[in-house]
């Protein structure tokens, strides 16, 4: 039990040499499986029953404000924020697309600063802020960037929407949105195979002159 | 991805114990790295968290300025002293990536980022840099995103940065930290060549980190101009970039930096074409002639034969930019 206790927390310095834990984890859990029987030894290792025994062992703390709800949740190291956010919290707002950082589906807020969130750890927003597509709008109320991009129509398939929106919220918010030139540069993380890029733009113009705080 | 461990650094002492053990990366921004690690290129048993350490700042100092290794990507760009100091260096920052990544990214980790080679990426096909002894294959491959100078026969990656070919013009020093101390590099010095080790992209030894780089003051912000050649108008990686900065007397130049991304396994310092400038009067004359010299020695392969008329011509225009010609 000592030692599940302590692989429960973030692992600090003093923990450094403790490099062959995950083998050790993994070894201790066929060797109990193989005490059994060998058909559920083999069975086991089929599932890899190892690795999971490993994985649950290595979940670590992530405390986190997400939307303004504080969330104390337990994750893989290796959990992108954005698979947290869909997975663990059913955010599925946030969208997937290349979950390699080329296309800005998954843009979201962190401690107000726009990140792909496909390249993010969720490990390491611990003790941060994040805003998704979820917390935009005030109740009913959309905010003014989601009305704007519903009047220009700045989508079709809609899939690139909601890393679109975080995106310009964003950009507005930068000082980023002061001509059409500069929009569509500081919009480039944010791919939309329909093409709807004129509205896109069409809206983030009428937001940015409508000179709200947003 | 595989599964690793993670360790959040709260010391500098804390990453250099950390790394002396096989197996350990350090993650900043991740923007490179995780990418990796979810290709399949590495797979590290343990990630080190730096974030938190106190290496973010951007710092006037006696001779210059001074980046920490932790200072963002889009933070350096729009920093008042950078663009009062270093303007070049902002404007190759605003080129590389997107704004959500420059978010992200640090200055160290810019450094670090290795090639996008597609032949390094795909580990169904040969790669010296991923797997030392397999072979290339970009050389006898789609190499139109390849090298033109400096490279060798087990390797024509090219560094995808921009932000270095601003640092390499700029004179700027690399300050690195082990077990043994602080140790200075010249930028121009930190990344390497393929040679026969194309999987080591630079100098700094493995249980090494970077805390910051120095760029000492010049008289370059008024003539500065980075300029990137793309397949797109944005957020691609450079065919050919130019980073030129010039100090101008009246019509004369008293002294030019001139790099070059895109082209070479390292930000390429084009000392030559340097040399040749200081004392020219600026003409477009001039720049075509320091472009030529720039281009001795290059050698292009099957599809980028192309970046042999680009480069030169990128020169020059990056120049007259530079100098107001334009």
């Amino acid at each position: 039990m000592e030692k599940e206790k302590n692989h429960s927390r973030p692992v600090e310095e003093s923990d450094v040499k403790d490099n062959s834990r995950r083998d050790f984890l993994k070894k201790s859990a066929l060797m109990t499986a193989v005490a059994l029987t060998p058909v559920a030894a083999a069975k086991a290792a089929e599932l890899h029953i190892d690795e999971r025994i490993a994985g649950a062992f290595e979940k670590m703390p992530l405390n986190v404000e997400i939307n303004g709800v504080a969330h104390n949740l337990m994750v893989e190291p290796r959990s992108t924020l954005l698979d947290i956010l869909r997975e663990q919290l059913d955010l599925t707002g946030t969208k997937k697309g290349c979950d390699l950082g080329q296309c800005g589906a998954c843009t979201v807020h962190v401690d107000g600063h726009r990140v792909n969130s496909c390249l993010t750890l969720g490990i390491m927003v611990n003790g941060k802020k994040v805003t998704t597509i979820e917390g935009l709008a005030k109740g009913n109320q959309l905010h003014p960037m989601q009305e704007a991009f519903l009047k220009h129509d700045g989508f079709q398939c809609g899939y690139c929407t909601p890393g679109q929106i975080m995106s310009a919220v964003a950009c507005v918010r930068e000082g980023h949105a002061n001509s059409e030139h500069e929009i569509r540069e500081y919009m480039s993380g944010n791919i939309c195979r329909c093409g709807a890029y004129p509205n896109i733009v069409n809206a983030i113009q009428e937001v940015k002159e409508g000179g709200m705080a947003i | 991805m595989k599964q690793f461990q993670y360790q959040r650094a709260s010391t500098q002492q804390g990453v250099l114990e950390a790394i002396s053990k096989p197996g350990t990366k350090i993650i900043a921004g991740g923007t490179n790295l995780v990418d990796h690690m979810k290709h399949g290129l590495i797979a590290p048993d343990k990630l080190v968290d730096i974030t938190h350490l106190p290496l973010k700042g951007i710092t006037p100092t006696k001779t210059g300025l001074h980046l920490g290794t932790l200072a963002l990507n889009s933070v350096v760009s729009e920093d008042a002293l950078v663009l009062q100091k270093q303007p070049l260096l902002s404007m190759a920052l605003k080129a590389g990536a997107s704004p959500q990544l420059r978010n992200m990214a640090t200055v160290g980790g810019n450094m670090m980022q290795r090639t996008r080679c597609t032949y390094f990426y795909d580990t169904t096909m040969p790669c010296n840099k991923r797997e030392p002894g397999t072979g290339c294959g970009a050389m006898e491959g789609y190499n139109r995103m390849h090298a033109i100078f400096g490279a060798s026969a087990q390797c024509i990656a090219v560094h995808p940065s921009d932000m270095c070919v601003a640092l390499a013009a700029l004179d700027a020093t690399v300050i690195v930290v082990g077990k043994k101390g602080q140790r200075h590099i010249p930028f121009t010095e930190f990344h390497r060549l393929p040679d026969d080790h194309p999987e080591l992209d630079n100098h700094l030894a493995k249980d090494e980190m970077i805390i910051g780089v120095d760029i000492p003051d010049n008289n370059f912000a008024k003539n500065s101009y980075y300029l990137k050649v793309r397949d797109r108008q944005s957020y691609a990686f450079a065919l050919v970039s130019v980073a030129a900065a010039l100090d101008l007397s009246g019509g004369t130049i008293k002294k030019a930096r001139l790099a070059m991304g895109g082209v070479a396994h390292k930000p390429w310092r084009l000392f030559e074409a340097e040399k040749f400038m200081e004392g020219k009067s600026v003409t477009e004359e001039t720049f075509k002639q320091a472009a030529q010299i720039a281009l001795q020695g290059a050698k292009a392969y099957e599809y980028n034969a192309f970046k042999l008329k680009l480069a030169p011509a990128s020169i020059v225009e990056a120049l007259k930019q530079a100098s107001g010609l334009a």
